[in-house]
């Protein structure tokens, strides 16, 4: 038989990965390129040539030492906090029927995406002086008015709330992909209940619960906002320090040093997390790997003398009558908990309806004269405008560049895949104040400081993580054979997208624009840096004006981020496929 | 119509399809190795090997999904090599059905015809036809999701037939069924075959599935053709020892060949005439006959009984320490483990492998 040649149509296949090139090369330009300058200038001295004068400067002063301690133990202790409270919070969602889940789930969802500033703002107002709880401890005898705030507890309390959401929504997908029957089948080992959870749950768990503890440390070290309305100047931080030494000094070799510092510390518990479980487990993906040597042997020995403990304790509690079924126990803390997330932002709400000159609990009178203000008021209005349209424009840029990307890495068989994805999630691993600093820097160079473009630009570039995960997830579990299916049957590749592949993926592409949109909506950092106090966003005018002084007004502001909050949460909710 | 007979000239019936010298390498492996078929028109043929061994590489190049590395595929005297998936006259069932989840079964089974410009009058009338056809009228408003495993496979099957497509190709269609419903399926299958006259290219890596349905087999190991015949040629004839062990149970003895016997291992063993040094015999285990251990070819103990109804297999183990398969068709009693017997069989029912 005669050879028959290859078809000389035959051309050179592109890898899919191109179409992460638009992101990437903003990826680069915005963030890679602008910190690494700004690092690279940490290492010079006024006149240019190399020194390590900053650095001496910052360990040498000891306030700056302090403001390193204290934000590296605000962010530890946040940390364990966040890890012991939302552990059981995870695991009593992971033990939930799926039905109740969803609906519970949304409980934890809309704190997690009500904006930082507003729950802190919340607790500003219930732990005053003439706040809430206050009232009610005046009112049952304890002590004239107590003044809770600015303290290092209240600090780790309202920061340790703030995000623990992101660390129980971190842990919940590890703990939903291990097998509770496997725990049923220990106990049918001759197991206890303790020692079944302790010996195979818990260390199934630990990737997701060092994914959590690592998000929320990373997120705490550029945190500032707690500090900065619930705190004492003992309580300073690094983003405090960062703001008033480049916003108001432009000291950029300190900035320079400080990024270097968060950066590296990010990196090192990166590297070390990648060493024990795999980078990938962050995103729930369970790793094959089997740590050994010095940590997991550590790990042995906490495991079995916590499930020795649980016995004990297990024996002990028998005894105690109507605690012998102590499954109620773990509802009622989590349902607590809950309420705690929840209860104080709804609480304070309706002191924005109040009739006096000032917040107060249980308003006196009803009316909508702060509402008034706040629409009489141009600076708010115009933020409020403002902020729209930034969150607009940036959930657009971010959906088009990361929905094309995320795409590409599913697509593709490369390997350069992985690199593109951690690429991708720079922004949500590199401490937020950083990448404001950077582009801060950036910015002042080029004439965007104070433009709404500018600021429309930043949020774009942190927005871009969640809208790429959130499409990459839909493209990754997209059955391609559907597309194969659609053209055997005689659709054009046109017709494919048109019919097939778009109607599928709509809803969760609407719902990453919506989530996009919401995380500009809210963002603080980026438009206190980039918005060089001229152009005011929603979030930014509030925080002026907290620092000011609290008012009514800051109240009905508040309803406001709210409303539009929940309506575009639930909006994206419901649009993305389940 | 371009040239009917530009690659068929010698015989008078033109295969439907045609795979001319067809190779697929994935980097450095080859997948398939330089394959030649021809389909006639109206059969049904099933790709026949075990998983990996290039079945669904090869209906991906002939639907063309997949780009041969080199070779080429005729459907109908057609070079149609390089024609886009789109624009072939063939339908294809998944084999996990690639049921669009946002379509109900009706919109899922008018989609090629929607995309073919059918008037809409003429899509409903097909729609309910092949609904009926498959036996689903009640389900067409229903998601896919909402049906069982069953009744998606025959929406799988209805979506493909909707268009008539001359060629229909199945990757392992029934793989995802029990066996009850996989039985009924492939009487569906045959009857729709009958029916629409269709020509079915059918993968499958269970040979029972295979004999029932085929009228040919085309055996497949590691990228080769091992065998291609009817059902009957493959279990009868094997043409070498792969074919011999994948289709039926088998028994098979190696050795020299001397003075008309073959010298194996495990005794010795009448030859039968054509066969060459390396060759083996092959026995079928219902063609073994049990006798006393002084008068078979082969003696040996019964070492299990496997009772399956209609018949029984016997493992017996040679002094060699070889096992042989022996069935015995119900109705004759049982040797019992441990006893000693004698393996006997007629010389027409040996046949050579190499
Ligand atoms: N896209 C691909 N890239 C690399 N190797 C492949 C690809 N598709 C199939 N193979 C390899 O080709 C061989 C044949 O695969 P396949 O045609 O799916 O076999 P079968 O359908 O008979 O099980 C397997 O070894 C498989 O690993
Ligand atoms: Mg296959």
């Amino acid at each position: 038989m005669a050879e028959w040649q290859s078809p000389s149509r035959r051309r050179f296949k592109l890898d899919p990965l191109w179409l992460a090139g638009p992101g990437i090369f903003y990826l680069v330009l915005l963030l890679i390129v602008p910190a690494a300058g700004l690092m690279f200038l940490s290492f010079r001295d006024s006149s240019g040539s190399l020194s390590f004068e900053t650095y001496r400067q910052m360990f040498g002063a000891g306030i700056y030492v302090q403001v390193l301690i204290n934000t590296f133990s605000i962010a530890m202790q946040t940390t364990i906090a966040c890890l012991l409270v939302g552990y059981p919070l995870a695991y009593w969602l992971a033990k939930m029927p799926e039905k109740r889940r969803r609906l519970v789930m949304w409980l934890v969802l809309l704190p997690f995406w009500m904006s930082a500033l507003l729950k802190n703002f919340a607790w500003m107002v219930l732990l005053s002086r003439r706040g809430v709880l206050s009232q009610i401890l005046t009112g049952m005898g304890i002590g004239g008015p107590v003044d809770l705030l600015y303290g290092r507890g209240v600090v780790v309390f309202a920061m340790a709330h703030t995000m623990l959401p992101l660390a129980a929504l971190t842990m919940l997908p590890t703990l939903l992909s291990i097998d509770l029957g496997l725990a049923r089948a220990a106990k049918t080992l001759g197991a206890s209940g303790g020692q079944a959870f302790w010996r195979i749950v818990f260390p199934l768990s630990m990737p997701g619960v060092a994914a959590a503890g690592l998000l929320v440390f990373i997120s705490s070290l550029g945190f500032f906002i707690t500090p900065a309305l619930l705190g004492s100047p003992r309580e300073t931080v690094i983003g405090q320090l960062l703001i008033t030494q480049v916003q108001q000094l432009l000291n950029w070799q300190l900035a320079g040093a400080i990024a270097v510092m968060l950066l590296v510390v990010t990196l090192a518990v990166c590297l070390v997390y990648d060493r024990a479980f795999g980078i990938s487990a962050v995103s729930g993906e369970r790793s094959d790997r089997r740590s050994t040597g010095l940590f997991a042997r550590i790990g042995t020995v906490v495991i079995a003398s916590a499930a020795r403990v649980t016995d004990i304790l297990a024996g002990v509690l028998d005894v105690v009558p109507g605690l012998r079924r102590r499954g109620w126990l773990l509802d009622a803390f989590c349902v607590l908990v809950m309420a705690m997330l929840l209860v104080p932002v709804l609480i304070f709400l309706p002191m924005a309806f109040g009739s006096s000159s000032f917040l107060e609990f249980p308003p006196r009178g009803y009316s909508l004269r702060w509402f008034e203000t706040y629409w009489n008021s141009s600076n708010w209005t115009g933020a409020t405008m403002r902020s729209f349209g930034i969150a607009i424009v940036s959930a657009l840029l971010a959906s088009a560049m990361g929905g094309i990307a995320a795409f590409g890495v599913a697509r593709s068989k490369s390997r350069i895949g992985n690199v593109a994805f951690l690429l991708f999630m720079l922004p949500m691993i590199i401490p937020n104040i950083v990448i404001a600093v950077a582009l801060f820097y950036l910015f002042a160079q080029i004439g965007l400081i104070a433009t709404d473009a500018g600021i429309a630009l930043g949020h774009t570039l942190t927005a871009l993580p969640v809208v790429f995960v959130i499409i990459l997830t839909t493209f990754k579990n997209y059955d391609w054979r559907l597309d194969q299916a659609a053209a055997t049957l005689g659709a054009t590749r046109m017709g494919t997208v048109r019919k097939v592949t778009w109607p599928i993926v709509k809803g969760s592409v609407v719902a990453a624009f919506l989530f996009g949109f919401l995380h500009s909506f809210e963002e603080l950092t980026i438009a206190l840096f980039v918005g060089g106090g001229v152009r005011q966003t929603l979030p930014k005018q509030m925080w002026d004006d907290v620092l000011l002084q609290v008012s009514p007004t800051l109240a009905a502001a508040s309803v406001i981020i709210l409303a539009v909050v929940t309506v575009v949460f639930v909006a994206a909710e419901r649009a993305r496929p389940r | 119509m371009p040239s009917q007979s530009q690659f068929s000239p010698q015989a008078g019936i033109s295969p439907k399809l045609s795979v001319r010298g067809i190779r697929k390498d994935y980097g450095a492996t080859t997948v398939l190795h330089a394959l030649d078929l021809n389909v006639h028109s109206g059969e049904l043929l099933t790709l026949l090997g075990p998983s990996g061994s290039g079945k669904t590489t090869l209906l991906q190049i002939i639907c063309g999904l997949v780009e041969p590395t080199s070779g080429r595929l005729f459907i109908d005297g057609r070079d149609e090599t390089s024609l886009p998936v789109n624009q072939r006259d063939i339908g294809v069932v998944f084999q996990n059905y690639a049921l669009f989840p946002h379509l109900t079964v009706k919109e899922n089974i008018a989609f090629p015809l929607q995309m073919r410009r059918l008037p809409a009058t003429e899509i409903d009338k097909r729609v309910a036809e092949v609904l009926d056809m498959v036996n689903l009228g009640h389900t067409a408003d229903r998601l896919p999701k909402a049906l069982s495993g069953g009744q998606q496979q025959r929406v799988a099957l209805a979506r493909c037939l909707v268009y008539r497509p001359s060629v229909i190709l199945m990757d392992e269609p029934l793989g995802a069924l029990d066996r009850k419903l996989r039985e009924s399926m492939q009487i569906e299958i045959k009857r729709i075959h009958r029916e629409t006259g269709a020509t079915i290219i059918f993968v499958t890596h269970d040979q029972e599935e295979a004999l029932a349905l085929s009228d040919r087999i085309c055996l497949m190991n590691d990228g080769v053709i091992a065998q291609v015949g009817t059902p009957q040629e493959i279990y009868e004839a094997p043409a070498n020892r792969f074919s011999a062990e994948f289709i039926g149970l088998s028994n098979i003895f190696d050795g020299d060949i001397a003075d008309g016997m073959l010298r194996s291992a495990d005794g010795n063993i009448p030859a039968v005439a054509g066969m060459q040094a390396g060759d083996g015999l092959m026995v079928r285990p219902e063609h073994i006959a049990l006798t006393d251990p002084a008068q078979g070819f082969l003696s040996g103990t019964v070492t299990e009984t496997v009772y399956a109804g209609a018949d029984t297999r016997l493992l017996v183990a040679l002094e060699s320490g070889k096992s042989i398969i022996v069935r015995q068709a119900a109705g004759f009693p049982i040797a019992p483990i441990g006893s000693s017997v004698g393996l006997t069989w007629q010389s027409s029912a040996i046949r050579i492998v190499r």
